[in-house]
């Protein structure tokens, strides 16, 4: 095994492009595991922790562009504001330990079904921005994940950072697992309200085999919600209506048995976060909504 | 290959390093400082935290190669660290951003900063004896290095920020309550030292 450890995103690229099977490493959480239980033996690992501009994180008119390598930590500290879905999801990952080292673009890189910042970005709207010596390009969040732990990047590619919307309204994140930490989700479920575009935005984890979002459900909502005028009259959700997205949030999932929980259950549990997270997002936008009217 | 890289204020050149091994694992095997131990391999539990230039991690998730020219403290030196922190006026506001720095290099003080044997504890470390949070003790020395990073920044934790701090730290023994004690207790007693 070789130890490479580019001193700048561009050496990266370089050996990327030279060894395109080499496996980026960042904060090792994901890394790290299968290679303490010699399930993976990659002939190169490409050490991503002395490139600095992977940590930081800088705000843009509409979107923050997060760095790769920027540790959860850092996001449940400084983005709560701008990214409120991606903080509460950084905030169930695993320990303190794990968000120091861990961030969004390791999970992105793994990909799995599981990991927790997927339904976050679902829901809010993201773009993954990946580069090679051939150039730079975005990848939409909806068309980045495309099987078990697969991704759209090419093997000479590497994650540069991810451009996530900021908040336009509300947003929350749910998780199903045994305790509050240290826990891989058994099934996971973030919602956005995007009053600007009044639409609403899902993302749902564990529960298929890619993270996905309910579109069908956002669509029912969508028009509910403009049908009732609920956007104007900040009226409460109507309970058949809350029912009805849950219904269709559960029927979006494609889960199996495993030894965290039962296809039936992940079903179950992620109707029952889709009208929870509802109803919370959308107190919160009733609220604001009486706020801003009051100043008024 | 060589990591060369600072344990408890001390330079430290590993060789023959595995490419694929850890961190924890050199500095058990192949720096002799077994304080941090080896359980999970996967970050579950805890028990392997080390200060990586300052910040709590599993040293078995850490890449031997990424410490390259790191600061790492391990629970060997804590008492060592806790001593200079008080000495640079209390870290615990969070405003000695410098202190790394200025340990940079500097061999640590205590009898035998290796081992930590011979230097007075942490107060942490005192508090965990005193409220009796050691049982078998294995999970002692990351809950240790954990707790004491938190009282740093946050001098006075709820239960329910100790909690949190500690989350990420397996005990098999003590039920927690007599941990969380002892937490209390050291964050009482820096209280009255300032």
């Amino acid at each position: 095994m070789d130890f490479l450890r580019p001193a700048s995103w561009e050496e990266a690229l370089a050996a990327k492009a030279e060894h395109p099977t080499a496996v980026p490493i960042a904060g090792g959480t994901d890394v790290m595991v299968e290679i303490n239980f010699d399930h993976r033996r990659p002939g190169h690992l490409l050490d991503l922790t002395r490139v600095g501009d992977l940590y930081e994180w800088e705000a843009a008119e509409d979107s923050v562009r997060v760095g790769a390598s920027v540790p959860y930590t850092r996001i449940m500290e400084n983005l709560r504001a701008e990214l409120p879905g991606l903080a509460l999801a950084s905030h169930t990952v695993a320990s303190p330990q794990i968000r120091n080292r861990g961030g969004v673009g390791g999970n992105l890189g793994t990909a799995s079904p599981a990991g927790d910042a997927h339904p976050a970005l679902l829901a809010a709207g993201a773009e993954v921005e990946a580069e090679s010596v051939r150039g730079s390009r975005r990848i939409p969040i909806d068309e980045f994940y495309t099987g078990v732990k697969r991704n759209a990047l090419a093997p000479d590619e590497l994650i540069r950072a991810v451009h996530v919307k900021k908040a336009d309204g509300p947003q929350q994140y749910s998780k199903v697992g045994t305790r509050n930490a240290m826990v891989i989700a058994v099934c996971a479920f973030g919602l956005a309200l995007h009053p600007r575009t009044r639409t609403v935005r899902t993302g749902i984890g564990s529960a298929a085999p890619t993270p996905i979002r309910a579109k069908a459900a956002e669509e029912f909502l969508n028009a509910a919600l403009e049908e009732g005028g609920f956007w104007d009259n900040g009226k409460i959700i109507t309970p058949s209506v809350a029912q009805r997205f849950a219904q269709l949030c559960s029927g979006a999932c494609n889960p199996i048995d495993d030894v965290r929980g039962t296809a039936s259950y992940r079903r179950h549990a992620v109707g029952v976060m889709a009208r929870r997270t509802l109803t919370w997002t959308w107190e919160s936008y009733r609220g604001a909504r009486r706020l801003t009217e009051g100043a008024a | 290959m060589r990591v060369n890289f600072t344990v408890n204020g001390r330079r430290q050149e590993a060789d023959d390093v595995w490419e694929g091994e850890s961190l924890l694992y050199v500095l058990r095997e192949r720096l002799g400082l077994p304080g941090s131990k080896n359980a999970c391999e996967q970050g579950e539990c805890g028990s392997c935290t080390v200060r990586l230039d300052g910040v709590p991690v599993c040293a078995c998730l850490v890449a031997a190669g990424q410490a390259e020219g790191r600061e790492v403290v391990t629970v060997e030196g804590l008492a060592d660290y806790a001593r200079q922190r008080a000495e640079h006026g209390g870290c615990a506001t969070g405003s000695c951003g410098t202190f790394l720095q200025d340990t940079r290099g500097r061999a640590a003080q205590g009898q035998d900063s290796q081992t930590g044997e011979g230097t007075e504890l942490a107060p942490i470390q005192q508090a965990f004896i005193d409220a009796g949070a050691v049982q078998c003790g294995f999970c002692t020395p990351g809950l240790l290095v954990a707790a004491d990073e938190m009282l740093e920044h946050n001098p006075n934790p709820t239960d329910a920020d100790i909690r949190e701090a500690l989350s990420g730290n397996l005990c098999r023994c003590t039920g927690y309550e007599k941990i969380m004690d002892a937490v209390r207790l050291a964050a009482a007693r820096q209280g009255e030292a300032v």
